[in-house]
């Protein structure tokens, strides 16, 4: 019996990726909130020496928080740059095309800023 | 001097589409009273100056939203705009901005109508079938005060296009419905009689659709009727998300109950 697999099923409605813009801009709001008022528990010029940097990314809560911040950040403008570019022609083509190409970009943004995390706190 | 001397020059926006002629301004000098209106004014170059000067318009009273133009730049009913209030010596009449031109200052509704028609504005009520045979299948409604005041400010469109016309989504995309449209949709979801809003919200409900509206609300500022259209596409988005008070489902179980 083979399996029936349809992109269409996979296909957000647009309510419910609005329902996931607005979620990620509040909560992202919060969260670079946290990590701008991290930049507070010392002098601002200390925060970022370099082995300062390195020993918040060590703190695994503070690495999460960064993470977090990258996922949120990215689906947030990245779904906002669609908006932008799918208002500015009407064809399903155009559409199916910008909504791949960001989705990809984001997916590199995320792997990318991931690994950089990853690797400065040396998990 | 007495306010009949009074005059302001006239500079209407001439082209003919279908002709293929360049658009040009023509200026006519109109005599003005404190109560005369730019569509009056209009009608007095028609009458004794320019009779080819083409203009669409019915009731002059603002009930017909026939005779919308861009008066100064701002999207206006000819009709219900004095020129004594524009406080302008010279007043600028231009066709509706993101409607197709036809000739001179009449403009092409088609899409605007497809985009309300598409919504299906009328009630869907389970109860009562869409093509009555019968005047038993007819079945009467009870509204309170306060059902009806939930979307009686909507029900005041004139389908103008005033709002479509000041609406920057639409002039970048002409696929968006339109704050008329969307407006219209809040009216009959809004509407206690309707039990039918999942409907609507499949149609609107797409790429193109409501989510598009960046709440410029420049539909509200420049609706002839006080229609807020940029509030009801707001309370839409309300409705669609979930956030709505459900008052609907809420008399439904009320009724249900007395039953």
């Amino acid at each position: 019996m083979g399996v029936n697999f349809n992109m269409a099923s996979l296909r957000l409605r647009e309510s419910q990726i609005m329902k996931i813009h607005y979620l990620t801009g509040i909560v992202s709001l919060f969260a670079v909130a946290i990590h701008i008022l991290f930049r507070l528990i010392m002098p601002f010029g200390q925060s970022l020496l370099y082995q300062n940097v390195i020993s918040n990314y060590h703190n695994i809560f503070y690495a999460l928080l960064l993470e977090s911040i990258l996922v949120l950040i990215s689906i947030h403008g990245f779904n906002g740059l669609r908006i932008i570019l799918i208002e500015l022609k009407q064809s399903s083509r155009w559409e199916s095309t910008i909504t791949i190409l960001v989705l990809i970009s984001m997916i590199g943004i995320i792997a990318y800023g991931t690994r950089t995390i990853v690797i400065a706190s040396g998990l | 001097m007495g306010e009949e001397n009074k005059k302001v020059v006239l500079k209407v926006f001439r082209t003919n589409y279908n002709k293929n002629e360049s658009s040009h301004y023509d200026e006519f000098e109109v005599p003005v009273n404190r109560w005369t209106t730019v569509l009056d004014a209009l009608l007095h170059v028609k009458s004794y100056s320019d009779t080819s000067v083409g203009i669409r318009y019915s009731c002059r009273m603002a009930s017909c939203g026939s005779c919308g133009m861009k008066i100064n730049g701002r999207p206006s009913l000819a009709c219900y705009t004095k020129i004594s209030e524009l406080n302008k010596d010279v007043i600028v009449c231009e066709p509706l901005s993101n409607f197709p031109r036809i000739r001179d200052l009449v403009t092409d509704f088609s899409q605007f109508f497809d985009h309300h028609k598409k919504i299906e504005p009328f009630i869907h009520n389970d109860l009562v079938p869409l093509d009555i045979k019968d005047k038993d299948d007819l079945v009467e409604f009870e509204q309170s005060p306060k059902e009806v005041d939930d979307y009686l400010q909507f029900s005041y469109c004139i389908k103008c296009g005033l709002c479509y016309s000041a609406c920057p989504t639409v002039a970048t995309d002409p696929s968006f419905p339109g704050p008329q449209a969307l407006s219209q949709t809040y009216r009959y979801i809004a509407d206690n009689r309707d039990n039918d809003k999942s409907t609507r919200f499949n149609i609107l409900d797409e790429r193109h659709g409501i989510w598009r509206c960046h709440f410029a609300g420049s539909c509200s500022a420049v609706c002839p009727k006080g229609v807020d259209p940029a509030l009801g596409i707001q309370l839409l988005k309300g409705h669609m998300m979930g956030f709505s008070k459900n008052d609907k489902k809420v008399a439904n179980l009320r009724a249900k109950n007395k039953e």
